[in-house]
């Protein structure tokens, strides 16, 4: 068991003793357990696991971040998150055509890896709802 | 000596006033209330992203980031924080002061100034400092746009060698009655070299490697940096606009309570005066 909390810029969003938890790192996803060697990683859209103290599984769609492991203290600063059933179908759909059609204009002055990023984090939000949807 | 007319008048179109310092008040109140919820609730977010950087870059001493980079300093840029409206008490006066202060110590040609909130921009607007950005009313509904918007446009200053350090003047919020002005560096990013007492040194795995996560985190620091400045700022705004329409609100009452005793006073003595008047014609008329 250790202490993880997630906070983004609004709010501390979780914190609590867990057991365990499965983080989309830049290198893919990993998993962190008790006694983790200290590691600070940055985090790509994706899902991500935690078990609680009761083995509960709770799922979050993270849209980006940093994680810091050290000494059974698990910091996750998110730049988004949510619980996979809070994601707003509309929403990400909206955002990922604005993404495509940022990216298809190639207009001068468009920030292409900001665009990039919108992309990734939208069809994550879409992925993740889909998952949940097969899955009930 | 006033008539009792003229009074009259006179007690009413302060009530007037008071009313709307009254009003003001109450506006400022809840427009502090909200910027508080805001503030309190980045702060977790703040103190947690540098205590990360601080970690980061007290086991990393080779790696150098071009937003940590330590140039000479031939130009300077400073970025003041005020209001866009007035009547918040001494509260831009503070600010304004200590970045004369400030800039008392440079000739003109050496600092650049950006400059956030109309009071701001239109005192620096007849000095002779080069005003390189503005940015005006961004209200109380900040957004992570607007944050990204000055944080960016400072980074670009600083990367594209306009100037070699930048200077944050901001008011921080202690509480309502209370705030402090305050001169942070922001660029370059200072490097904790210090062995940090009990924080020994943590044999980090890194992933990717250090370089790319500072590539990522830097950015996203310097934007957490410019939302805490701006909150602790507006949350200072509204609380001392608060107390300053209060103690108005307050002034206003006592003048009024001293214009109505002059007023019965001088009603009291016109019909003192009146009652005399009559009495001694009637007196006059028996005799």
């Amino acid at each position: 068991m250790y202490h993880l909390s997630i906070v983004t810029p609004e709010k501390i969003f979780y914190e609590d003793e867990v057991t365990s938890l499965i983080a989309p790192g830049s290198e893919g996803y990993l998993g962190v357990l008790t006694d983790h060697a200290p590691l600070i990683t940055a985090l790509v859209p994706g899902k991500l696991t935690v078990k609680d103290q009761k083995n509960q599984e709770l799922f979050f769609s993270v849209g980006g971040g940093f994680m810091e492991v050290l000494k059974n203290q698990v910091t996750i600063l998110a730049h988004s998150i949510e619980f996979i059933n809070d994601i707003d179908l509309e929403r990400a759909k909206r955002a990922m055509d604005r993404a495509k059609q940022r990216l298809r204009s190639r207009e001068q002055g468009i920030d292409i890896p900001r665009a990039m990023t919108a992309l990734r984090r939208a069809e994550n939000r879409l992925h993740l709802y889909d998952e949940i949807l097969t899955k009930q | 000596m006033s008539t009792l007319r003229d009074l009259r008048r006179r007690i009413k179109s302060i009530q007037g006033t008071q009313q709307i310092t009254k009003a003001m008040e109450m506006v400022a109140a809840a427009r502090l209330r909200k910027a508080l919820t805001k503030l309190e609730s980045s702060r977790p977010y703040a103190s947690k992203m540098q205590a990360m950087l601080d970690n980061l870059t007290r086991n990393i001493t080779s790696l150098v980031h071009p937003l940590m980079e330590k140039r000479e300093v031939k130009k300077t840029g400073l970025v003041v924080i005020t209001s866009d409206r007035g009547l918040c008490g001494s509260y831009n006066h503070k600010v304004i002061h200590q970045a004369d202060r400030f800039l008392r110590n440079y000739e003109p040609g050496k600092v650049v100034l950006a400059v956030i909130g109309r009071k701001a921009y239109t005192y620096y607007s007849k000095k002779p400092w080069e005003i390189r950005q503005k940015y005006l009313n961004l209200g109380v509904n900040l957004n992570w746009a607007q944050v990204k918007q000055i944080s960016n446009g400072l980074i670009a200053l600083f990367l594209s060698g306009a100037v070699d350090e930048i200077y944050i003047i901001y008011t921080r919020f202690v509480s309502t009655v209370t705030y402090r002005v305050t001169t942070e560096k922001f660029l370059n990013i200072e490097q904790q070299t210090e062995a940090g007492g009990k924080e020994t040194y943590v044999d980090y795995i890194f992933e990717p490697d250090p370089q790319q996560i500072f590539r990522d985190l830097l950015p996203d620091y310097c934007m957490m940096r410019v939302q805490m400045v701006l909150a602790e700022s507006f949350a200072s705004e509204h609380g001392s606009r608060m107390i300053s329409m209060g103690a108005a609100t307050k002034n206003a009452e006592d003048m009024i309570e001293h214009l109505t005793l002059v007023l019965n006073k001088l009603r009291q003595a016109s019909i003192t005066k009146e009652m005399l008047e009559i009495t001694t014609g009637a007196e006059a008329l028996k005799g």
